[in-house]
């Protein structure tokens, strides 16, 4: 039921009491504001973490080939390893059950054109898992699958860009795109949060190019990712594992850095993780803290503001005021400056953010923001907070006998 | 209209017990103006407490206008208190941060009338004290006199059975405390039955019936010949 008599005297209450309103305000706010922009920074400082290594799965392993720079069983120092389509076929079926996902590479630099419009791209030959690794998001068409690689068709999946240097405006799907003679279907138009190199790009099926380029079964480099369910340490043990094996098939030297190299995500990802997780640890602790302050502080104010009103309510209640009206002038109150005061809190958390938050891209921190639900739990924990502490006093208050308040100190 | 019977209350103190009204009989009807007086610790305070429904007795019975004052809880004490009594303080109790109008007006709003209905009433008490051309002043900017006069006309407000003064004179000087009595009488003389407790010989002559309590007893209850205040301003 709506009392607007009960919210005259709320509001007149707070009104002429300023600088109490004020005060408890005041904590509220800033508690609110320190708790947005602290909690800013620290999620800021995350996602420059995140942004970083978009490009790529996060529990993906490359491995590429080389020459030899020791001599090993016989064998003499600067041979070249060159990868197949056997090894692959190793790697899938020996290591099955901590491979998530599996592709060959092919590299390729093609000169390609479409009408009168021409440029020089990479060209990547790749299984269809490739998408999964290397995270390509296929927005027109489809990508190259399992059929294109059974039957080496002759077609190419191509980058964003591509399409605006070559196609234009005009849809590319089922056009033919001349490279370097050979004429290839475009299935699909990929785009890649790696960056503008990334979407300079054309896929094309492995075996297609093994066909077309040199009609061997050579491959540059093999990626995979390994089970997301290994924890770090499992996946570095397995990298290295894989690396031992590889090293064995191919009679290199252990210690021979150049010739069989396997790059490990988890491995970067370990040091990353923990420093992720400390600073986790970190905003947790900062969030607390500054709630904790803040609920200490209302807290506080709301005994202090209680025991400040003891006479006016030993007059309230001699004039007939019941215990239940006492406790909530007093309750609405201050649930009603907290609220004010933490949305004011949140607002200038918030628009702080928004002003210095562009210019803290050196410092590392991108875009640093706390959403919106999380500021509100946040006040609403300092209300409630606020709400409890206001509560005991103003229930004790609210049976002192009149006469006991109304004594003359 | 009020009736006390037997009435006994004590407090306790650590492990033992503090024995402060030793079996009270009073009665009090319609249109008497009483002065309760007694040395500190003779048990006034306790006694007004409890008519003022701000204490309850352990024993006896306490009747005010045919309504038995047994077992409140916490909200029907509050609305008997609205209903049946006015206080007048020592200290006056006025709410700071409410001007005279607000402050005449506040019992009416725990009576839950209407905005409306609350100033016109409070416009007529303040009159009738004599300070509606004060009625938006805050009590700082009013004499002791004025004070007590808007906490008269607060009293008033609800138009009480009962009248409880509790030292209504104590902060004033002779001069503004014979006002506050010349007051008090008038509203006397219109029907009003008034309880005053204080411990100044000449306030209580002002009234028309003298309780002297010593030690938790009733040492003496005697009518008296009022005193006019006016033939002392």
């Amino acid at each position: 039921m709506f009392d607007i008599d009960l919210w005259r005297e709320i509001f007149q209450s707070i009104n002429k009491n300023r600088t109490r309103s004020l005060l408890s305000g005041f904590t509220v706010t800033f508690a609110i504001l320190l708790f947005t922009v602290l909690f800013g920074i620290a999620n800021g400082l995350n996602n420059t973490f995140a942004e970083e290594f978009v490009d790529d799965a996060a529990n993906a392993v490359f491995i590429r080939s080389g020459t030899t720079t020791k001599p090993y069983k016989g064998l003499q120092a600067g041979r070249k390893i060159q990868f197949k389509n056997e090894d692959y076929q190793y790697i899938k079926t020996d290591f099955d059950e901590n491979v998530e996902f599996i592709t060959s590479r092919i590299y390729k630099d093609v000169a390609a054109s479409y009408k009168n419009e021409k440029n020089n791209y990479s060209l990547r030959a790749v299984h269809p898992d490739h998408q999964y690794l290397e995270k390509t998001k296929v927005y027109q068409g489809r990508y190259i699958n399992q059929r294109d690689m059974d039957l080496k068709t002759k077609v190419v999946v191509i980058g964003r860009l591509v399409k605006e240097d070559l196609f234009l405006k005009t849809d590319p799907i089922g056009q033919y795109i001349n490279l370097s003679g050979i004429s290839y279907k475009v299935v699909g138009v990929f785009a890649d949060d790696g960056g503008d190199n990334e979407e300079r790009l054309l896929y094309m099926p492995l075996t297609t190019a093994q066909l077309v380029y040199g009609n061997n079964d050579y491959v540059d480099q093999i990626n995979l990712t390994y089970d997301p369910k290994l924890d770090f340490n499992q996946a570095i043990d397995f990298g290295l594992d894989l690396e031992k094996k590889l090293k064995e098939r191919f009679f290199v030297a252990a210690n021979d850095q150049r010739a069989v190299r396997v790059f490990n995500m988890a491995m970067q990802n370990k040091g990353i993780n923990q420093m992720t997780s400390v600073l986790g640890i970190l905003i947790l602790v900062i969030g607390l803290g500054t709630l904790i302050a803040g609920i200490v502080g209302i807290s506080n104010i709301m005994i202090f503001i209680v025991k400040e009103r003891t006479k006016e309510i030993g007059i309230r209640k001699a004039l007939g005021a019941s215990p239940k009206s006492i406790v909530s002038i007093i309750l609405i109150e201050s649930i009603l400056i907290t609220t004010i005061a933490g949305y004011f809190g949140l607002l200038l958390g918030m628009g702080i953010l928004e002003w210095v938050g562009p210019s803290l891209k050196t410092y590392f921190i991108t875009n640093p923001s706390v959403s919106t639900s999380l500021v509100i739990s946040a006040t609403l924990t300092l209300v409630g907070a606020g709400t409890l502490a206001g509560y005991l006093p103003a229930k004790r208050a609210s049976k002192i006998k009149p006469i006991v308040a109304l004594r003359d100190d | 209209m009020l009736e006390i019977k037997k009435l006994h209350k004590s407090y306790a103190i650590g492990d033992s017990s503090l024995h402060v009204l030793k079996g009270i009989d009073l009665s009090v009807a319609q249109g008497e103006m009483v002065a309760i007086m007694g040395s500190s610790g003779s048990g006034k305070s306790t006694l007004l407490n409890i008519i003022g429904m701000l204490d309850e007795a352990d024993e006896g019975d306490y009747i005010l206008d045919d309504v038995p004052i047994k077992n409140l809880t916490e909200k029907k004490a509050a609305i008997y208190r609205n209903k049946f009594l006015g206080f007048i303080f020592q200290s006056f109790n006025l709410i700071n941060y409410k001007n005279a109008l607000e402050n005449v007006g506040l019992p009416l709003y725990y009576q839950g009338l209407k905005r409306k209905e609350r100033q016109e009433k409070a416009r007529f008490h303040l009159k009738k004290v004599g300070l509606l051309d004060w009625a938006t002043h805050l009590p700082s900017e009013l004499s002791g006199g004025q004070k007590q006069r808007v906490a008269i006309a607060r009293a008033l407000a609800s138009d009480p059975k009962l009248l409880l003064a509790d030292e209504p004179t104590g902060a004033l000087d002779t001069t503004t405390s014979y006002d506050i009595m010349a007051f008090l009488q008038q509203l006397n003389d219109e029907g009003k039955t008034i309880l005053i407790v204080t411990h100044e010989e000449d306030i209580a002559a002002m009234c028309k019936r003298i309780v002297r309590l010593r030690d938790g007893v009733i040492m003496e209850d005697k009518k008296v010949t009022q005193v006019r205040a006016e033939t002392h301003v």
